[in-house]
């Protein structure tokens, strides 16, 4: 397949690796903030393949484990009524919140729909102008511009019934605030790749400036992320941090404007709470005052509470990357990804999940 | 005759009899059940008997490459298949929904029939009954089926050996991806269709082959040949070691998974058979496999060792390692 088989070829990938293990000399910790590098990493088995002394550990880049648990009962709450249909990608699910899943509810009676792209949940508004149409809006830079389009499409064409949760967030404010916490060590940043094709590259420039941090746009296959960790165990070693953007075929240091443009037309940046994290300024996104009506909490009266995380959960400090997921009590035990207790095991790209689907050889 | 299925049509009484002599009898016809007798008596057959069972739900009930009537069919001889069985018979349940399109049905029905003369095995009983609206979907089907096992076969999970080897008989996931795609309608360019088929052809070629060499025969239905090979290696304490690279898959179906974010080892085949066998003969089945037409893009796609006792190891196109878990849930589309 093409674009596909040359950034697997085994050839490559050992060539990579041969560099990686020649030019290791010192300890070197790497995050790799985007649940999609996580899941690549173990997907196609690079774990065991890299140097001992490469450390890598997961950021908060799945949008399914960092939404708290207070909104995922709202989601709940608003499936629940009669004359609501809650629309969403597949991840959320399975998503357990302090009152069960949407899974759950659907089981119990509640109208969730799985749809592939926020398009198809305008769709089913149309088909059904009886219903009310909620989109659960989830998701990061990637996501957020069709969400938009979305919202404008529904309103050029004066779809009244369709509304969205505004539960986006944007990727900088957390690994800001992340970079701030003493308990965190990190000599350099595997950059999200996607999110990266929509902020550019030099969206994340102010690690280096403010933190000193070596950072590395990487794309999804395996030469890519191998790529990405050379670049950054040379930059780390080198003393030299910067940001070098190893997904050249589709990120640009300024990123995709007309996309984000259409994002600031709709949002406006809200203060966040993410679970595990907690509050971050100005890490969400919310809709402006003139598209206030495509607002699902507004408009229905969803107000997202405050939960408690479940008991004994350690999602908060993985998704800090400050502990694995073995260090946890529940992994593999009390939670799994057949019956998640935290956020981390439910989404296919979740750290906990990813170590317990593909993790138990390293 | 109507065009919609109505409560009556269950009922018992004469609605039910036209019904069933215009649409069953009409397509599935032989000796044993034109009798529509309570029970089905069969001639004896010297061997070990076999039976299985399985209901079908599938959503969309058609789907590029097949529908669910020979979904139905294929899917309970396959069981029998497995076990080394010569599938002989087949019950026919059906449970219809109040205003389901009887042409629909009737399609269903041809599409058994076919299914049925194609692999020689009739449908010798059967049982409708009709829900009111709502409480079924359409239709869900429940096939079981005989087969007989010579004396001295013992194919089983339990069977597989340190040593040996493990062939797949075609290409994977192009049912799962069939349906997951037709029921998001998703337009994929190229040419996804199930794969159900039929599989004791080729099994009785591999029998024939060399019948004391095969241990292990599976069809990797739901849960994909991952969540299959899990329950070999568990019910062993072996170690199931395959090669992503060796593993046969259709262009598109590959792009789909990657486009959707599935994990083809996860996606249901209706075709495709997991055969585990004694080393020295498995270049013999192999060329036996890919001497019929359902086996012809068979593969060696591993072998069983000590390494992980009780796990799969999927060494990956790249080059690494990793361990390929049973399913759990549906598989889900991702979010980015």
């Amino acid at each position: 397949m093409k674009y596909v088989d040359e950034y697997r070829s085994r050839e490559l990938v050992d060539k990579l690796c041969n560099t990686l293990h020649r030019i290791t000399t010192d300890p070197v910790r790497v995050m790799e903030v985007c649940g999609t590098h996580t899941m690549s990493i173990f997907r196609h088995g690079l774990r065991d393949m890299l140097p001992d002394k490469v450390q890598l550990i997961s950021g908060p880049g799945c949008p399914v484990c960092v939404t708290p648990s207070g909104v995922i009962d709202g989601f709940i709450e608003l499936a629940s009524r009669p004359e609501v249909t809650v629309t969403t990608f597949g991840d959320m699910i399975r998503v357990p919140g302090a009152r069960g899943s949407l899974a759950e509810a659907r089981a119990a009676g509640a109208k969730v729909e799985i749809v592939y792209s926020p398009m198809d949940a305008l769709v089913l508004a149309k088909e059904r102008p009886y219903r009310l149409v909620v989109f659960l809006s989830v998701g990061f830079e990637t996501t957020t511009p069709t969400i938009a389009a979305t919202v404008l499409e529904a309103e050029r064409q004066g779809i009244d019934n369709f509304f969205i949760f505004p539960a986006n967030k944007v990727m900088p404010p957390p690994l800001d605030a992340l970079m701030q916490d003493p308990e965190l060590q990190v000599d350099g940043l595997l950059c999200p790749g996607h999110v990266s094709i929509i902020s550019g590259s030099d969206s994340f420039q102010f690690l280096v400036d403010k933190y000193g941090l070596a950072c590395a746009v990487a794309g999804f296959e395996p030469t890519d992320i191998l790529r990405a960790i050379v670049s950054l165990v040379r930059q780390i070693q080198g003393k030299r941090p910067t940001i070098e953007n190893c997904y050249g075929r589709v990120v640009t240091r300024k990123g995709n404007v007309k996309a984000r443009g259409l994002v600031e037309k709709i949002f406006t940046p809200v203060d966040c709470r993410w679970r595990g994290l907690g509050v971050i300024e100005k890490s969400g996104l919310g809709l402006r005052k003139a598209y206030e009506h495509f607002d699902a909490t507004k408009r229905l009266n969803i107000t997202p509470v405050e939960s408690a995380e479940p008991k004994g959960c350690r999602c908060g400090e993985i998704l800090k990357g400050i502990c694995g997921p073995r260090d946890c009590p529940l992994f593999g035990r009390r939670c799994t990804p057949g019956s998640p207790v935290g956020p981390c095991m439910v989404s296919s790209e979740g750290t906990c999940a990813a170590w317990h689907r593909y993790g138990g050889l390293v | 005759m109507d065009k919609y299925i109505l409560l009556d049509h269950g009922s018992g009484g004469l609605v039910s009899q036209n019904l069933i002599g215009s649409l069953f009898l009409k397509y599935l016809k032989n000796p044993v059940l034109n009798q529509l007798e309570d029970a089905a008596v069969l001639p004896p057959e010297h061997g070990q008997l076999a039976f299985s069972t399985d209901s079908y739900v599938v959503d969309p009930i058609f789907f590029p490459g097949g529908n669910i009537g020979e979904l139905a069919v294929n899917g309970t001889i396959n069981d029998l298949a497995m076990r080394g069985a010569r599938p002989i018979c087949l019950s026919l349940g059906l449970i219809l929904e109040e205003g389901f399109a009887v042409e629909e049905l009737e399609e269903i029905i041809k599409s058994i029939a076919n299914a049925c003369d194609y692999a020689g095995v009739p449908v010798v009983t059967g049982d409708t009954k009709v829900v009111p609206k709502g409480k079924a979907d359409k239709v869900f089907i429940n096939t079981s089926g005989i087969g007989i096992v010579e004396v001295d076969i013992n194919v089983t999970a339990r069977q597989a050996r340190s040593g040996d080897i493990i062939l797949l008989s075609g290409t994977l996931a192009d049912h799962g991806i069939t349906i997951l795609t037709s029921r998001a309608s998703l337009q994929v360019d190229g040419n996804l269709k199930s794969d159900t088929r039929p599989l004791h052809f080729l099994v009785k070629k591999i029998m024939a082959e060399a019948p004391g060499a095969v241990h292990t025969m599976r069809d990797p239905t739901r849960g994909g040949l991952g969540t299959t090979l899990s329950e070999i290696a568990k019910s062993t304490n072996l170690c199931m070691e395959i090669d992503e690279q060796a593993i046969p898959m259709h262009g598109e179906v590959r792009a789909a998974c990657e486009l959707m974010g599935l994990d083809p080892l996860y996606l249901a085949n209706e075709g495709k058979c997991l055969v585990i066998t004694a080393p020295e003969e498995a270049e013999a089945i192999l060329a036996a496999m890919c001497s019929v037409s359902e086996g012809v893009d068979s593969c060696i796609i591993g072998k069983v060792t000590k390494k992980y006792p009780g796990r799969v190891v999927l060494t990956t196109t790249s080059g690494g390692h990793r361990l390929v878990e049973p399913l759990s849930g549906e598989p889900l589309p991702r979010i980015c």
